[in-house]
């Protein structure tokens, strides 16, 4: 209902006359300061599509008087950060790993460019300090089972294991028990050889028959790609029963685990997604972890 | 709340419950190898139980007339329990997630416990069950309010509110089952979002029907940005949600867009989606509520006309600031910065109407947490809209975006806005809705507000802090050339932040659940003596002539 018009004693502007459920509105005038507010962000805008593309037609948009265009923008930039990078990109693929690996300065980079690389490529398997995590080894300090030289690391990595390349390396750990290759007694023999091999003290307090027939189902069974000494070996890629290490973990449980249901483990393939220079600039990162660590 | 219909209304329920049941039955039936058959049985329980609770009371003496005399008030009554147990749930979920993210384990390897399942039962459980159940219950009080008419009918209102909230229990109970679009805020399967269309346009209905009854010969602001709200959502929601389903015995669809059309479509739909249903809706909240507590008039009309025709008319570019530096085209993302940055000032213009018309009312906000609850959602209404522009331009946002801070930009509009102004109305009107004296505790709405404020300031500063920081990381480079910090680097800094942001949250949690206690204690008060319903009462029909 139009009632009536009031003046408000607070602001001293005068109602609009309208009322609803005691609700009244004031006639105040829109400030002079929102006008100017309102003028100038409209001013900057209509300033900012004419500098951008910006208004569609039938046939295109508006191209923008600066001629700034995102697709170009962008590689650009990307183009002068690899011409940026380009002094030492160059060398890490022109120059042999221990031509690089002798040069501090060139290094110094590896080992900052390669932190952030390994960061983002390797860590959610090997963990961020590259120490490994239950069911990917320790590449730090554990042995290689594929080979520590750097043209062997390079290619691990290129072609991953168990990986989409059809060039990928191949390891798998047969799945004895599961498969009925082996019997119980001779699996769990096997587990307490192999328990031994690691920690020689365990040998004590073991039936020395079993551990002996273990040590025959061993090298009936496993010596074939662990090695006669369970050193491993580099050309299956079976790894050094013997050290501390163990990607699986290295418990009665754990190994029992292995040898009962196998193993085969993966490492994607690299190559495509890295490019040949960061493979090779990872492989220097993570050969200079070793380093430093021995 | 049966005994309120009219014969022929509880006929209507009958069958309209009736049918629903038949249609849950037939989704259990045809989608009995699917999900669809798990929502069928929902749908069908919903039904029945529904049919069966009015079968019993058709037998009710007739309403008497006297109810036209009054304001259909039941609804609303519902509407604000059912807002504070979806906050409870929505927030209590957020808490959960966000522990999750400084936590990740604590999935233990349940598929439905995990992340991707529980955050939009967050998202959905806040936006659409805590937030849409406030608007809808607040929209039926203030538009019968400021027409000074009874709502039409005494069954449309409940088919709104039920049916929306069964929209909310199928949604959520969907994600859990591993139910998604995945379209973000438009996650429900084609089944719920057709029923959410049949919804609302019955809420539009009311509208438009109380309206047009009205006795009151101008339109209060309120009903403007309501109306907004409620029209902009149909639009928003048909069309992003048009889809074509595999089968109609199957819950899986496939949208109708792609590619970076459907990214369009998509964020033209998810910032409109801030812009009317959390923005334009809390708005027609705020324009009642406020001058209403503070007793003050509206410091000006002329600065409300110039908001809402500004808000509604640029929110409506500003979605592509949501897609700058992607595939989309660069015109378009100029474009939706420029909207955005013009948005500023009628969000401002609003913010600022709200704040002056305190002027004269300040000594209240400062004895009242009700009304404090409403300056301060004012205040953050300016911040977060500040921010919004800010965040729009595509440099900055070539540093905010995929960061944290976006996610404290939205906590700040939905803990410091939407929710304060929404439970600010709530206090408000719970007492005279459930014809109380007062609420049951002063002391506890003090206590409320002050665990909102504090889980807000802290959750919005974790996320500000984490945002710019894990932002600069991504971009920082070394001498050489290369990247400092690995992704992973930046998840271990956010790790504090995320500590910190669930504290927040578990605060504001703590809020809401006070807020559930103290509506409860004050339904369970004993009623006062004699009412005095004089003051709150539609225009007598003997008041029409002459006007």
């Amino acid at each position: 209902m139009a009632g009536l018009i009031e003046r408000d004693k607070v602001s001293g502007q005068t109602t609009t006359g309208h009322e609803w459920n005691g609700i009244k509105e004031l006639n105040t005038p829109v400030p002079r300061l929102l006008w100017a507010f309102l003028i100038t962000a409209t001013i900057f805008s209509v300033t900012w599509t004419v500098l951008m593309p910006s208004w569609p037609g039938i046939n295109g948009y508006f191209r923008g008087l600066l001629g700034v265009d995102q697709r170009v923008a962008v590689t650009q930039s990307v183009e002068e950060a690899a011409v940026e990078r380009e002094s030492w990109t160059s060398r890490i693929d022109s120059e042999d790993f221990a031509a690089i690996q002798a040069d501090d300065a060139l290094m110094a980079i590896v080992r900052e460019t390669g932190a952030a690389l390994f960061g983002d490529n390797c860590a959610a398997c090997h963990g961020t300090n590259a120490r490994g995590t239950p069911g990917f080894p320790n590449l730090v300090a554990a042995p290689t089972m594929w080979g520590d030289d750097p043209e062997t690391v390079a290619e691990t990595i290129r072609v991953g294991i168990n990986g989409t390349s059809p060039e990928t390396r191949y390891a798998q750990m047969l799945a004895f028990g599961r498969d009925h290759m082996l019997e119980r007694a001779d699996i769990d023999a096997v587990v307490s050889y192999v328990e031994t091999l690691s920690r020689p003290e365990l040998a004590a307090g073991m039936d020395a028959d079993t551990l002996a027939y273990g040590a025959e189902v061993f090298a009936a069974n496993c010596a074939g790609c662990h090695g006669e000494d369970a050193r491993g070996m580099t050309d299956t890629g079976a790894p050094n029963l013997t050290d501390q290490y163990w990607t699986y973990g290295g418990d009665r449980a754990s190994i029992r685990q292995s040898v009962y249901h196998g193993r085969a483990g993966t490492m994607p393939s690299w190559e495509g997604r890295l490019s040949p220079t960061h493979i090779k600039l990872l492989t220097l990162y993570v050969l200079d972890l070793r380093a430093h660590e021995q | 709340m049966i005994a309120d219909l009219t014969r022929a209304e509880r006929l209507w329920a009958m069958l309209i419950l009736g049918a629903l049941g038949l249609i849950g039955l037939a989704m259990a039936i045809g989608g009995r190898n699917d999900l669809l058959g798990i929502h069928g049985w929902i749908v069908l329980a919903a039904g029945l139980a529904g049919f069966i609770a009015v079968m019993r009371g058709r037998d009710a003496p007739e309403p008497s007339a006297e109810r036209l005399n009054e304001y259909y008030d039941a609804p609303t009554r519902v509407g604000l329990i059912l807002t504070l147990l979806w906050a409870v749930v929505g927030m209590g979920v957020g808490f959960w997630v966000a522990a999750l993210l400084a936590w990740p384990d604590m999935t233990f390897d349940v598929p439905w416990l995990s992340f991707g399942r529980l955050r939009p039962v967050h998202t959905s459980g806040v936006i659409f069950g805590f937030g849409g159940n406030a608007l809808i219950a607040t929209s039926f009080h203030v538009l019968q309010r400021t027409t000074r008419a009874r709502l039409p009918d005494q069954i449309s209102p409940w088919f709104v509110l039920l049916g929306y909230n069964l929209f909310c229990v199928i949604a959520a109970s969907g994600y859990l089952m591993g139910l998604t679009q995945s379209k973000e805020y438009a996650e429900p399967e084609w089944y719920a979002d057709i029923w959410l269309v049949v919804v609302w346009v019955v809420y539009f209905a009311i509208y438009m029907r109380t309206l047009a009854r009205r006795k009151e010969p101008h339109i209060y602001v309120a009903n403007w940005y309501y109306m907004a709200f409620i029209l902009v959502v149909a639009i928003l929601h048909i069309v992003n949600n048009l889809a074509v389903p595999i089968s109609l015995d199957s819950a899986k669809s496939y949208s109708l867009f792609s590619g970076v059309q459907d990214a369009m479509t998509q964020w033209w739909y998810g910032h409109n989606a801030v812009a009317f249903f959390l923005t334009a809706g809390f708005l027609g909240m705020m324009y009642y509520y406020l001058p209403k507590r503070a007793g003050r008039p509206i410091f000006s009309y002329r600065m409300s006309i110039i908001s809402f025709w500004g808000i509604t008319f640029m929110y409506m570019w500003a979605g592509s600031h949501h897609l700058h530096y992607t595939a989309l085209p660069h015109w378009v993302q100029t474009l939706g910065m420029a909207f955005s940055v013009v948005l500023l000032v009628p969000s401002w213009a609003s913010a600022g109407n709200a704040l002056l018309t305190l002027n004269g009312a300040w000594h209240k906000v400062r004895d009242d947490a009700v009304l404090r609850f409403m300056a301060l959602a004012a205040i953050f209404y300016g911040i977060t809209t500040f921010e919004g522009s800010f965040m729009a331009i595509r440099a900055v946002n070539s540093l905010s975006h995929y960061t944290d801070w976006t996610i404290g930009h939205v906590h700040a509009g939905a803990l410091g806005w939407v929710a304060m102004i929404t439970f600010g109305s709530l206090y408000s009107i719970v007492p005279s809705m459930f014809k109380r004296e007062r609420i049951y505790s002063q002391k506890l709405v003090e206590v409320h507000f002050w665990l909102a404020l504090s889980g807000t300031v802290i959750y919005v500063f974790a996320m500000w802090n984490s945002g710019v920081t894990q932002g600069l990381m991504w971009r920082t480079y070394t001498e050489s050339g290369g990247l400092t910090y690995s992704f992973i680097d930046s998840l271990v800094a956010m790790h504090p932040y995320y500590i910190a942001r669930a504290f927040g949250g578990l605060l504001f949690l703590l809020g809401a659940l006070t807020a559930l206690y103290n509506v409860v204690m004050t339904i369970r008060m004993p009623a006062p003596a004699s009412d005095d319903p004089a003051l709150d009462i539609p225009a007598k029909p003997a008041l029409q002539a002459g006007e």
